[in-house]
């Protein structure tokens, strides 16, 4: 009989359709309004490549020792050097690394053995051609250009 | 279509007499195939007599970009089978190389990959259970459902900067220590999803819509769960008591204290109950693992250039969609000779015909729909 009532009163629905109320609340709100917001990404996000520099001498880190490249399973960086008659050292000349390609695994930045090569908390790199999204040493420095909406 | 995957010989005979016979095309577009599935059915009128699934249409040749790579390099192709569930794909292809390499994995290493893959299957689960109810016609419990699952994605994101195809274990261990906050969110969140898991049972346990369109459907019992091959919550859910994590443990589970859950019919209903109950059984891991997490190492003794001897290994886990296992040959070089994966969705995917017969087409739906399928995994 009970159970009867609790049929005939739509018990069961209307303990959901309650549940589903208690989540309206205007506070509860968690949609980001993302061009408006952009959202903070983790200190640890796996976004656009960069080169780092040295903060003082703005010379580049990198010691052209491939080995980013070899680490990459998509083989998307390229790594150009001459040798140095001085120094003996390698001397960077390029640097192309191909973003359309890239699954940003990490594995060039963990690859890297002094922290030349870093993926970035950048995460909007759409461009309007492919071939913007091949980038070179002086993008892989400088990073992308902020990107501002307007609407 | 080969007439041996049609209906038994006597509803075929039944049908040809008076022809109602209507084969209907189902996907790889509709929405309720989750991913690019298809489907061709057979009805007639709303009766199901026979399935045949068309798949392939996300087919990627995983296995074989794998020849062409390193061991490491391979790691991060594997997220990109079970993209729901990319931890748990990582950690058994981690867990194979290991086996080939005889390398043993600190312990510190172990609990964080128990707790990352656990965090993983409520990720998983969370996004089964919103798309499945709403494949049924529930709509709210699939927003309920993605905002809890963010916060599972927010941690991944915070160990390892990524938060679906996460890349988070390496050969031998892990690449990234814990951060500072790791304990408190894992508890924190195994507090909120105790609550929130009290929300959804409101929603759908005892709502008679939901009731109605799960029970008695897709029934498939331990018998036909054995000779499919179908793991997971599905055979346990058929109520046979076999979950990798107990009957042979891997990663250190046996230190954890925690039920398998089961249900008896094997129906669509039993199925939802087993899952919800694995996300409590995972939080009850998580808050173990977090309070015993050990100090120490959190990589093992691996070179920089990973190169196996000759040989084979076979790991198998317990992913969230059921038995995952990873079959890798080693000739001895850089790259892998082969590597086969047994993907627990394609296998379970197979007895969707037998589920499918004598319902409902619109049941179907609710059959796909607890199957819990990832086409990423099933073409691979």
């Amino acid at each position: 009989m009970a159970s009867l009532i609790k049929t005939f009163l739509l018990t069961d629905l209307l303990k959901g359709l309650w549940t589903t109320f208690k989540n309206q609340k205007p506070s509860k709100v968690i949609t980001e309004q993302y061009p408006l917001n952009r959202p903070p990404v983790a200190e640890r996000y796996r976004g656009a490549p960069r080169l780092n520099t040295h903060p003082e001498t703005s010379e580049t880190l990198c010691i052209s020792c491939n080995l980013c490249a070899l680490a990459c399973p998509e083989q998307l960086i390229v790594v150009t050097s001459e040798r140095n008659p001085e120094t003996k050292r390698k001397d960077l000349t390029t640097f192309t690394y191909d973003v359309s390609r890239c699954m940003f695994c990490g594995l060039c930045e963990d690859a890297c053995p002094v922290d030349a090569l870093e993926l970035t908390q950048d995460f909007e790199l759409a461009t309007y051609t492919r071939e913007g999204q091949i980038w070179d040493r002086q993008m892989l420095e400088e990073g992308p250009l902020p990107v501002r909406y307007t609407h | 279509m080969a007439e041996t995957t049609l209906a038994p010989p006597e509803v075929q005979a039944e049908t040809l007499l008076d022809s109602n016979e209507l084969v209907l095309n189902m996907g790889p577009q509709h929405p309720s195939t989750h991913g690019v599935l298809r489907v061709i059915l057979k009805l007639d009128g709303e009766t199901v007599l026979g399935t045949d699934c068309v798949i392939g249409y996300l087919h990627r040749g995983v296995e074989k970009i794998a020849e062409n790579r390193t061991f490491q390099q391979f790691a991060p192709y594997v997220d990109r089978m079970d993209y729901v569930a990319a931890v748990s794909n990582g950690l058994g292809y981690c867990m194979a190389v290991e086996k080939l390499l005889d390398v043993e994995v600190p312990p510190r290493a172990q609990a964080v990959r128990v707790i990352l893959t656990e965090l993983n299957r409520i990720a998983s689960h969370l996004l089964w259970l919103g798309t499945h109810a709403l494949d049924i016609g529930a709509i709210t419990p699939v927003f309920l459902c993605f905002r809890e699952r963010e916060e599972v994605l927010k941690i991944f994101e915070n160990y390892c900067g990524a938060r679906l195809t996460t890349h988070a274990f390496r050969i031998g261990g892990l690449q990234y220590e814990t951060y500072d906050t790791f304990e408190k969110e894992c508890l924190d969140f195994c507090d909120l999803m105790e609550q929130k898991l009290k929300e959804y049972h409101d929603l759908l346990t005892g709502n008679r819509i939901w009731v109605r369109r799960t029970k008695g459907v897709g029934i498939l019992n331990a018998a036909d769960c054995k000779d499919y091959g179908v793991t997971g919550p599905l055979i346990r859910a058929a109520g046979v008591e076999w979950d990798l994590r107990k009957a042979q443990p891997y990663c250190g589970y046996e230190n954890y204290d925690f039920d398998i859950p089961t249900a008896k019919t094997g129906d669509t209903f039993d199925r939802y109950m087993v899952r919800m109950e694995e996300m409590v059984q995972s939080c009850r891991i998580i808050r173990q693992a977090v309070d015993a997490l050990p100090e120490g190492p959190i990589k093992g003794k691996v070179g920089k250039v990973i190169k196996p001897p000759p040989g084979e290994a076979y790991v198998s886990i317990e992913a969230p969609k059921g038995e995952l296992g990873y079959y890798i040959v080693s000739d001895g070089s850089l790259n892998p000779y082969r590597v086969r994966v047994r993907p627990p969705s394609f296998v379970n995917l197979g007895a969707l015909d037998k589920m499918c017969r004598g319902s409902l087409v619109a049941d179907v739906v609710a059959i796909i729909g607890t199957i819990d399928i990832v086409l990423g995994e099933v073409d691979r």
